[in-house]
């Protein structure tokens, strides 16, 4: 079926959409590349020179880069396992026989749909707000003090956030393979009187582990994007407390208007997304074929 | 399930899922509560019962001019889903049903597009976005934003398109259908389908994308994720507006997306998991 023709065809059909991928993903990295070479600055364009590494030494040396760093590690593992621990346990219990599983699953799967700035403000001002959230109403009736949790804890603030939104994309993921798990499997195994946590190790895992594994990957690319519930709610602070590689190159872009330094901060954005990036292109490669 | 479960575990369980669904659901509940108090009401302590009042969507609208945002969401969210379309459809098809060696290498490359971080190429698109002129317009977040989602497009219908049996063609061929007859009576029912939740999922995606509707706009062409961004420093009481406004820009895409649950899961997952 194969003709010249349709092969010339296809290869018209194909051609608008690599060729825009292509520039997309070229001309801005090629641009990110040179000007983290430049000593740059948006306030003062006369004096740009050539930089060579300087804006790479600048940014590795700075100690907000590497609290960055550590901020990123700690909200991208924070959320993963809060996301797919809580996951596998919702995942589980709405497979029960439960009466309105339907709405159930709606109600679940609603906060995914609902956008970072909304989500972050929603959290930041009706719920931890130290003196009119519902915790601090909920610490005031049980007689405790109430918690400044963006000021005290901004970090693990965010994480329960971001852990909120993604939740329901974890468990969705999970409820889809618990699924197509073989009932007359579990079935036998608990006619051999096997018990629940046995079973759950030795059936239900190993069936989920793909499906794990890609919430785990998908979440990490996402995760360690995460810049508009950092920009509502505790603005990077106080200090770096809560501020990420994003939000450390946003505010070096955008605030201190230094080209050379924030693109040497998304070249090295872009090397720690590809260390993930290689790993989920194996795990979705292998179920192309 | 076909197993045969005593009617009180079957209400155990009911109860710990709907208790646990609810805690989750309860901060868009209260924000949707809060929308319908006034701004007293509001930071008045824990109340799920609230006044009903209107006031905070009519205030929204009149001193925040709520409309223009929930405009350009539309044209933002739409526009850039229906372009990503035009330009994937025709590549999906050909790499679904004329495929070569190099099809997968393509679409694994297309892929990994997607994982290039948005921050990284935020310093030139930024300075392209000012010297052109296209800071804070629609047209400039519309080709950024179809640019972003293309890759997820293009695989979403791949992954649709390869599901339709290429012998059904052939028959049509051999019982002399022309190619106009093949594309309306063949191949358009089959790929509406596919098409449609293509373009609810990547309208869910673009509504609700907020790094650069944030850093590309200011007020003009600001969508409801920017609108909503810069509530963060309010002056004054506020929270029954910010909640009236939350709620009017999370409920079309929550039902949207209510609808779209199984294609969510193969969209992002990129056909991984099904």
């Amino acid at each position: 079926m194969a003709t010249r023709q349709t092969q010339s065809l296809a290869r018209l059909m194909r051609a608008p959409a690599i060729i825009l991928l292509l520039i997309w993903m070229i001309v801005p990295l090629a641009m990110t590349l040179y000007y983290s070479f430049l000593n740059y600055n948006l306030l003062n364009p006369a004096n740009t020179s050539w930089a060579r590494f300087f804006n790479y030494q600048y940014f590795y040396t700075d100690p907000a880069f590497w609290a960055s760093i550590w901020n990123t590690l700690v909200l991208v593992l924070g959320v993963l396992s809060i996301t797919v621990i809580g996951g596998i346990g919702i995942a589980m219990l709405i497979d029960k026989p439960i009466f309105g599983q339907g709405i159930v699953r709606i109600l679940v799967i609603s906060p995914f749909f609902v956008m970072p700035p909304v989500a972050a403000l929603i959290w930041k001002n009706m719920i931890m707000h130290p003196s009119y959230g519902v915790f601090a109403d909920l610490a005031k009736f049980l007689g405790m003090q109430p918690v400044d949790w963006f000021a005290q804890y901004p970090l693990f603030s965010i994480i329960l956030i971001v852990a909120w939104q993604w939740l329901p994309f974890a468990t969705l993921i999970l409820l889809t393979a618990l699924q197509s798990l073989d009932g007359e499997q579990m079935e036998a195994a608990e006619m051999d009187g096997a018990p629940a946590v046995q079973r759950f190790i030795h059936l239900t895992l190993p069936h989920m582990a793909r499906a794990i594994t890609v919430v785990i990957l998908i979440q990490t690319i996402f995760l360690l994007g995460v810049y508009a519930e950092i920009l509502v709610t505790t603005n990077g602070g106080p200090g770096n407390a809560s501020t990420n590689l994003t939000f450390l190159i946003y505010r070096a872009a955008r605030l201190n208007f230094d080209i050379g330094g924030a693109a040497a901060g998304g070249i090295i954005a872009v090397v720690l997304a590809n260390i993930v990036a290689i790993f989920l292109m194996r795990a979705v490669g292998k179920n192309l074929d | 399930m076909a197993r045969a479960v005593s009617r009180n575990t079957r209400i155990g369980w009911t109860i710990a899922a709907w208790f646990v669904a609810l805690l989750i659901f309860f901060p868009i509940l209260y924000a949707i509560i809060t929308s319908f108090k006034t701004e007293q009401e509001a930071i008045a302590g824990f109340d799920l019962i609230p006044s009903f009042t209107l006031d905070s969507y009519r205030e929204v609208q009149s001193q925040y001019n709520y409309f223009r945002p929930f405009m350009n969401s539309v044209v933002i969210a739409v526009g850039s889903t229906v372009l990503a379309l035009i330009v994937a459809i025709p590549a999906a098809w050909a790499m679904a049903f004329s495929p070569t060696k190099r099809t997968k290498d393509i679409l694994m490359w297309m892929l990994s597009t997607k994982m290039m971080p948005a921050v990284a190429v935020l310093v030139p698109i930024y300075l392209i976005f000012l010297r052109t002129g296209m800071l804070d317009t629609r047209t400039g977040l519309v080709i950024v934003l179809m640019l972003m989602n293309l890759p997820i497009v293009v695989w979403m219908l791949y992954t649709y398109f390869r599901e339709i049996p290429g012998e059904i063609l052939e028959a049509a061929r051999m019982d002399g259908a022309t190619l106009g007859q093949e594309i309306v009576h063949v191949l358009a029912p089959m790929a509406v389908p596919g098409i449609a939740s293509t373009l609810l999922l990547n309208i869910i995606l673009a509504w609700n994308e907020a790094f650069w509707t944030i850093q590309l706009t200011t007020t003009n062409a600001a969508p409801l994720s920017a609108f909503i961004a810069s509530f963060s420093s309010p002056q004054g009481l506020f929270w029954a507006k910010l909640s009236a406004a939350s709620t009017l820009a999370i409920a079309p895409i929550l039902i949207m997306g209510w609808f779209s649950q199984k294609q969510l899961v193969r969209g992002l997952t990129f056909g991984a998991v099904k």
